[in-house]
């Protein structure tokens, strides 16, 4: 079966067009408002949606998302939550007018869908409508339980690729990894500054080496000209702390930002 | 997670490096000034009237703490690796102060993360590790304490992972580090041994140690694991488990995985780590090494906590009746040797491992009593 992300990427490819892939942290600066920006990043032509589950600990988060992750929990939003406006989303459960079946990616760290219990949660993620899931601290050596339970309840694992993956690395990443493969473009941690020279392509075509799989790249893409060099050389772009701290310090300027990224992920 | 795999090459690789050990044992003697005392405590002994209590004196080691042993190792490990920085941790400054020295001693670069709260409450240590040549960064975000400081560190060393090593202060997170620092731990344990035998001829009946991380209690109860010996690991109970301000993760907590390993977990019922109390900032965890659960579900050593308030009493009773200011860490296990020593015969011997020495915690005594100094 063709999962919603593959058959996004898919598309693409036909059209000749690379995926864009914002991201905003549930709850930040509140659940309802995360609605109306999952319908605002749709409307600004995003292909798929990325949404952040808070945690105390943001281990791989830079420090726009780690405060963003704080004011989510301090308004009391769990995983459990964010699986909930997952499913309001997809049914327009208390206002038709927001709806989506846009791909939703969860972006959570492990501990609380280990407390969950990894069968609870992936079957109501599946019956709230998420389509994939990425853990930044679950390694696919230690995944195995959650990937076979992800694969049978059709969500895709995305797992991470960063430039110091070996070729080992890559071959288990691309063999755990379904939907796309997230390359983290820096050694670091999100919203870090991103360096603009062929590495990056370079790399990318390594990984391209081992896997059809498409490789979406996110930490510290920016601005537009960024997210267009980065387009030219991966099927994805993913845009975060900038929308987040955007979101958050100038919000009336988020709409025109998202449309200029829009723009230049061709 | 190729430098974890690295890492853990270049550990086993220098564990049969005959030029590294000997370095190791060397700097071991002559510069942390090992092997460290096993004293007989007889004032202590006769004042609880009961088992013999042995000291195993970690509060003498250079910078006075038993975090030196893994410092100095994983230091000699970064230099073999050809890193040229290292990173490290703190909470009550001792594993921070110990790693600005070992770098100091092989000329490394070195940085230091100190949550902001831990900053205020050890302005002594952080000046220290100054002096000795370290950046000292403030960690603001989370609860502002140890664990954040882990967090940060972890980030920096992704980000610098090429040139950078991060010296882990415990026998947690993702291996090979809680096997590694047990092992440069575990010299504690050998010397105890040989100096047990030397003074009783024969080996303890109990072995003590306060746990945060478990880095002292490892390196003291290794050794032992397959003797007849018992052994009890002490939390820090903060002001009472009910109270729910302690770091008591066997009594208050629930199997989780954090930082990198899978273990017990201060956490809510969604998953998110909770704050901590601890009268001594290194017991201020959420979470404990691995191998302790191990050990406890097996059956092979016993858990228990001391109150912040037994602690105290303690840490003064142990400075008045022998002359030895315990850390407030150690000053928890002693808690458990008041309670413990006077119902066993005078026939029987305990080992507590002191880990460090108390000089860090008298300002905050101080201010806990209501004394301005």
């Amino acid at each position: 079966m063709t999962s919603r992300i593959e058959k996004t990427f898919k598309r693409l490819k036909k059209e000749g067009k690379k995926a864009f892939i914002p991201y905003v942290m549930a709850g930040d600066p509140s659940l309802e408002r995360t609605k109306e920006i999952v319908l605002l990043f749709e409307e600004c032509g995003a292909d798929i949606v990325e949404l952040g589950v808070p945690f105390s600990d943001p281990l791989a988060d830079g420090p726009t998302i780690q405060r963003a992750s704080e004011r989510a929990l301090k308004n009391g939003v769990t995983l459990r939550k964010v699986i909930s406006l997952v499913s309001e989303i997809r049914r327009g459960e208390k206002d038709l007018r927001q709806k989506t079946q846009i791909p939703l990616v969860l972006m959570t760290y492990f501990n609380p869908v280990f407390k969950y219990g990894i069968d609870n949660f992936i079957k109501d993620a599946k019956d709230a409508g998420v389509d994939g899931m990425i853990v930044p601290d679950l390694p696919p050596d230690e995944a195995e339980d959650f990937i076979q339970q992800s694969r049978k309840a059709a969500i895709d694992t995305i797992f991470l690729l960063a430039p110091t993956s070996t070729e080992d690395r890559i071959k288990k990443v691309a063999k755990a990894s379904s939907g796309f493969i997230y390359y983290v473009s820096i050694t670091g941690i999100t919203g870090a500054s991103l360096l603009l020279d062929g590495s990056m392509e370079e790399l990318i075509l390594k990984i391209r080496k081992y896997t059809d799989r498409p490789i979406a790249v996110g930490f510290g893409v920016s601005t537009p000209v960024e997210a267009s060099a980065v387009a030219k050389v991966s099927d994805g772009v993913i845009v975060g702390s900038a929308i987040v701290k955007r979101l958050h310090e100038t919000p009336d300027e988020l709409k025109y930002y998202l449309i200029s990224l829009r723009e230049a992920i061709k | 997670m190729p430098v974890l795999k690295e890492l853990e090459e270049a550990f086993l690789k220098s564990k049969k490096d005959k030029e590294f050990q000997k370095e190791l044992a060397h700097l071991q003697k002559t510069y942390i000034g090992r092997p460290t005392p096993l004293y007989f405590a007889r004032r202590l002994t006769e004042h609880l009237g009961g088992a013999k209590i042995y000291l195993k004196r970690e509060d003498l080691a250079h910078t006075g703490a038993h975090k030196i042993n893994n410092a100095v190792g994983q230091v000699l490990l970064a230099k073999k690796m050809g890193k040229k920085r290292v990173i490290a941790e703190t909470g009550a400054g001792q594993h921070g102060v110990a790693t600005a020295t070992g770098a100091a001693l092989k000329g490394l670069e070195c940085e230091i993360y100190m949550g902001t709260e831990d900053i205020k409450r050890q302005a002594l240590n952080v000046f220290r590790m100054r002096l000795l040549g370290a950046k000292v960064t403030e960690v603001p975000t989370g609860s502002r304490t140890l664990k954040d400081a882990i967090n940060e560190a972890l980030r920096d060393w992704t980000t610098n992972i090429r040139t950078t090593h991060y010296v882990l202060g415990t026998v947690f997170g993702p291996h090979p580090f809680p096997v590694m620092v047990r092992d440069f731990q575990s010299v504690i344990g050998r010397e105890a041994r040989r100096q047990i035998l030397d003074a009783e001829g024969r080996l303890p009946d109990y072995l003590i140690a306060c746990v945060g991380g478990g880095s002292n209690a490892m390196g003291l109860f290794y050794e032992f694991l397959s003797e007849n010996v018992k052994m009890i690991g002490v939390e820090a109970g903060g002001k009472g488990i009910e109270t729910g301000e302690h770091a008591a993760r066997f009594a208050g907590g629930s199997i989780g995985v954090f930082q990198g390993c899978k273990s017990y977990l201060l956490q809510d019922d969604d998953g998110n780590v909770l704050g901590t109390h601890s009268v001594s900032a290194g017991l201020d965890y959420a979470s404990i090494g691995p191998e302790h659960p191990f050990l406890r579900d097996r059956g092979r050593v016993q858990y228990t906590y001391a109150t912040d308030d037994a602690a105290l009493s303690a840490f003064e009773l142990l400075s008045r009746i022998e002359g030895i200011t315990p850390a407030l860490e150690s000053a928890h296990a002693l808690a458990e040797i008041v309670k413990l020593a006077p119902e066993l015969s005078k026939e029987e011997i305990i080992i507590i491992n002191l880990s460090g020495r108390g000089d860090k915690d008298v300002q905050h005594v101080a201010r806990i009593k209501g004394i301005e100094l």
